[in-house]
């Protein structure tokens, strides 16, 4: 397999019509990406689109239902992540995970240190090694000092490092720049292509696709957990990769239902909290569904945690029907009518070892009270107004939470918040990892509520889902607002520009 | 799917409130097995052992555990949030020392005893203040004061002990209620058995307990005062030690810096015992009051067989021990099951996530 005088035209890799499923929910439809040696592939997609799930199945982590994956023209199949990295291999993360408490040699050598006389470990050799494969790659950094303190991108550079001694023919870098600086992204390019140069190939994972262009040889396009086409670089332009990314019609997915716009709920003003997010403000009116975009990582949930006050932010007010809101007090809030639906549903929305019937109830306990006592039959009245209401699949109102589909737990946290009567909604990524039909009874679901007069604030990485379903488009960008849209402007490609582009002028 | 969920309408749907039988919900519980085996002890020793079935033997049982059933109610409620309070017996000591000196300086009981409760209140404010605003782990925060508390109370009396209590407390503190064997101490500890089962099993604070246990962040999530809440319960458990090292004085007719060494465990033994989980979030007081009978009777009954009391610790250390595997056990086994039908549920294509 390490074999680096075979044919240069045999593709490195090559899957074609890969089939991955998790339950009900297809995570890759036909996911195919054809790598040629001495080349850098782009793959890009919207969240969701199945790069991930791709990568984890040549990373031998995920075992692919259907479908075809040939390295070096040989069929293979991985069952661990071991098989994968034996057969040439390597995944580089957007975190990379080193020893903190071991010297960069140690963590290159992990596992495999080169032994000498008695089997005893032979640090020179190792030390060596390493410092000849930082000269090749051009970087300076010293192999003894303690990995602990080194920078995202020294930490990239020394698994990138660890590739190398393992003589990896394929490397696979997940969003290797969400987390570095303009200088070190020059250097890891400087990199990955001595890389390329060496006859190795890369895929390189972004949605920046200004580093796309400048960097990359070809680029595949992925939606839907599909594969859509793939194209020379040189071919193609951001409008072109934009279209195919969203390629769609957006509007026919949700039935919108029309609601009539009132006044001011949600005021926010100027928030600020260092390193998180920079002055942001913006207005939700009853009725009216604001939809809030970017990337994963740009600092929507830490904003709307701020407003909720489980997050902590250094200035700025919150405001709900003209009364501030205090800072970091959650039941506050609660008490003004703001409920939040957080993004992950299992660790924030509900007790997965507690009862359907007390997860509903969580936040209307001491509503529900009789003389400050309270008891099951109590809770499970209430519970399973809301239960039907939400048409919660379960077995029983006693159920443990945990037993629920993903669907179902979801709507389990959407009736614990719709059930303390909110006049604020905010729902963090309503439906992430839920199965298609579950989705569009979610959107139906907020729409109705906005109809009814609420107002909406929704986080979410989907762009149709936002695009569908929202009044009024904000997006985010490393912790700032880049754009607003109306409905009427809010096109895939705006958003997506706003959502990734770096400011020209700063 | 259907069309429109019909949101705000009338409920469409009929969900039954529990999954299994009343008889089945009461009966497979950890709770009722620890009962069980209560009544299993009390019967055996009743038959097998000399004297145990007497009311002397009731009267002297109580006495002696009521110490304990005081201060495993607030202990239930700390271990059910995943907190603990070590620091249980050496309050009981200091607030023996304090009732002592209130006494020798003068004072009419009641007032001493009061100003004893009082610093035991004080003692769980501090143990709460250092868990919720310092954000230290209370296992760490309670060794620490087990030492201080037991460090003051030893200070300030020395080696010697103050048994000059006016008979009539004395005498009420070992008194049994008119034409029983039973102890008056009964009475309060059935008024505050009554506030702490209420309070865990019947009120918002209470439910919010064990969603502390089970998840602090869907806790706060929920608008509950995770901070405030344990403050509190340090607190309650305070002045309950503090209760109890009156109670302790007098039964024993005795103020010593040295009370009570070590029933922080053996309060905690039974609070694992009766079925509350160390990791929090599980647990009913019921079981909890099972369990300090279990091993205060179970104890008691080995005493009167002639059994020698450190054979004794080792037949309850096992009890203990077994009691914890076992629910371990169940509780895997609980999960393997759950698995396995997961598993098939799978197959089928009816469940399942992505990641």
């Amino acid at each position: 397999m390490t074999d680096t005088v075979s044919d240069p035209a045999t593709p490195a890799l090559e899957l074609s019509r890969v089939v991955k499923s998790f339950g009900p929910v297809v995570a890759l439809r036909s996911g195919s990406l054809t790598l040629q040696k001495g080349s850098i592939h782009a793959l890009i997609g919207e969240n969701g689109a199945g790069k991930s799930t791709l990568v984890k199945i040549v990373a031998g982590l995920y075992r692919r239902d259907a479908g075809d994956f040939r390295l070096e023209g040989d069929p293979v199949d991985f069952h661990s992540t071991a098989q994968s990295k034996a057969a040439g291999i390597a995944v580089i993360y957007q975190e990379p995970t080193l020893f903190p408490d071991l010297s960069v040699t140690e963590n290159i050598f992990m596992g495999r240190q080169p032994t000498g006389r008695l089997g005893r470990i032979d640090r020179k050799a190792m030390r060596q090694e390493a410092t000849e494969i930082f000269e090749r790659l051009g970087v300076r950094i010293d192999p003894d000092r303690l990995t602990e303190g080194l920078s995202i991108a020294d930490q990239q550079i020394i698994e990138i490092a660890k590739a190398i001694s393992l003589d990896a023919r394929v490397l696979i870098m997940d969003e290797p720049t969400a987390a570095l600086s303009g200088v070190e992204v020059e250097r890891l390019f400087a990199v990955a292509r001595q890389l390329r140069d060496e006859g190795r190939a890369l895929v390189f994972i972004s949605h920046r696709f200004d580093e796309v262009f400048e960097l990359c040889d070809t680029v595949t396009v992925m939606r839907d957990g599909s594969y859509i086409d793939t194209m020379p670089i040189a071919e193609t332009s951001v409008d072109d990769l934009v279209r195919l990314m969203v390629g769609r019609d957006v509007t026919e997915m949700f039935p919108k239902l029309e609601a009539e716009i009132g006044d001011d709920v949600l005021v926010v003003e100027g928030l600020n909290q260092k390193g998180v997010f920079k002055n942001i403000s913006f207005s939700v009116r009853s009725g009216e569904i604001v939809g809030l975009a970017g990337l994963v990582g740009a600092g929507r949930s830490e904003v709307v945690r701020a407003i909720f006050g489980v997050d902590p932010y250094e200035s700025g007010t919150v405001k709900v029907n003209g009364k501030v809101l205090p800072k970091d007090n959650p039941r506050a809030a609660m008490a003004e009518g703001v409920a939040l639906v957080p993004e992950d549903r299992r660790k924030q929305g509900q007790v997965l070892d507690q009862s359907v019937a007390l997860n509903i109830t969580m936040a209307i306990r001491n509503r529900l009270a009789k003389a400050g006592l309270i008891w099951s039959s109590i809770e499970n009245e209430a519970a399973a107004i809301w239960a039907s209401r939400l048409e919660v699949k379960t077995a029983a109102l006693d159920a443990e939470g945990g037993t629920l589909s993903g669907g179902n737990q979801q709507k389990v946290v959407l009736a614990k918040w719709l059930a303390s009567n909110p006049k604020v909604l905010i729902i963090d990524e309503p439906t992430r990892g839920i199965d298609v039909g579950t989705k569009a009874e979610v959107h139906r679901l907020i729409s109705k509520l906005a109809q009814e007069g609420l107002a909406i604030l929704m986080i979410s990485s989907e762009l149709p889902e936002v695009l569908g379903m929202a009044d009024r488009v904000l997006v985010m960008r490393a912790g700032e607002i880049t754009g607003e849209f109306d409905r009427s402007e809010a096109t895939p490609e705006a958003v997506m520009f706003a959502a990734t582009a770096e400011e020209d002028v700063a | 799917m259907s069309t429109s969920a019909a949101l705000l309408d009338k409920p469409t749907r009929e969900y039954k409130a529990y999954q299994h039988s009343a008889l089945r919900r009461v009966l497979v519980t950890r709770e009722s097995a620890i009962i069980g085996l209560l009544v299993l002890v009390l019967v055996v020793a009743s038959i097998g052992v000399d004297n145990f079935a007497s009311p002397l033997t009731l009267t002297f049982l109580i006495r002696e555990i009521a110490p304990i059933l005081f201060i495993a109610l607030p202990m239930t409620l700390i271990i059910i949030t995943e907190e603990i309070d070590l620091s249980v017996a050496s309050t009981l000591g200091l607030a023996s020392v304090i009732t002592g000196l209130g006494v020798q300086a003068g004072w009419p009981l009641p007032v001493a005893a009061l100003l004893a409760i009082l610093v035991g209140t004080l003692a769980g404010a501090i143990n709460g203040s250092l868990v919720t605003f310092v954000g230290l782990p209370s296992l760490a925060v309670t060794i620490g004061t087990l030492a201080l508390f037991r460090g003051i109370a030893v200070g300030l009396l020395g080696t010697t002990a103050i048994s000059t209590f006016p008979d009539f407390w004395t005498d009420l503190a070992r008194a049994n209620i008119p034409a029983t064997p039973v102890p008056v101490i009964i009475i309060p500890f059935l008024v505050l058995l009554v506030v702490f089962a209420t309070l865990l099993h019947f009120t918002p604070f209470g439910r919010s307990l064990y969603t502390i246990g089970l998840n602090k962040e869907v806790a706060s999530f929920s608008g509950i005062n995770v901070g405030m809440t344990k403050f509190w319960l340090f607190v309650m458990s305070g002045a309950v030690s503090g209760l109890a090292g009156v109670y302790f004085t007098l039964l024993y007719n005795n103020s010593r810096g040295d009370n009570a060494i070590g029933m922080e465990l053996q309060i905690i033994a039974a609070v694992l015992l009766g079925g509350v989980s160390i990791f929090g979030g599980r647990g009913a007081m019921h079981g909890v009051i099972a369990g300090v009978l279990l091993i205060g009777s179970l104890s008691s009954a080995l005493r009167l067989a002639g059994v020698t009391s450190d054979i004794i610790n080792v037949i309850v250390g096992t009890v203990l021990i077994l009691s914890v595997v076992s629910a371990s056990f169940l509780a895997w086994l609980r999960t393997k099951r759950i698995a396995a039908v997961g598993k098939k549920k799978g197959q089928a294509g009816s469940s399942g996530d992505t990641a």
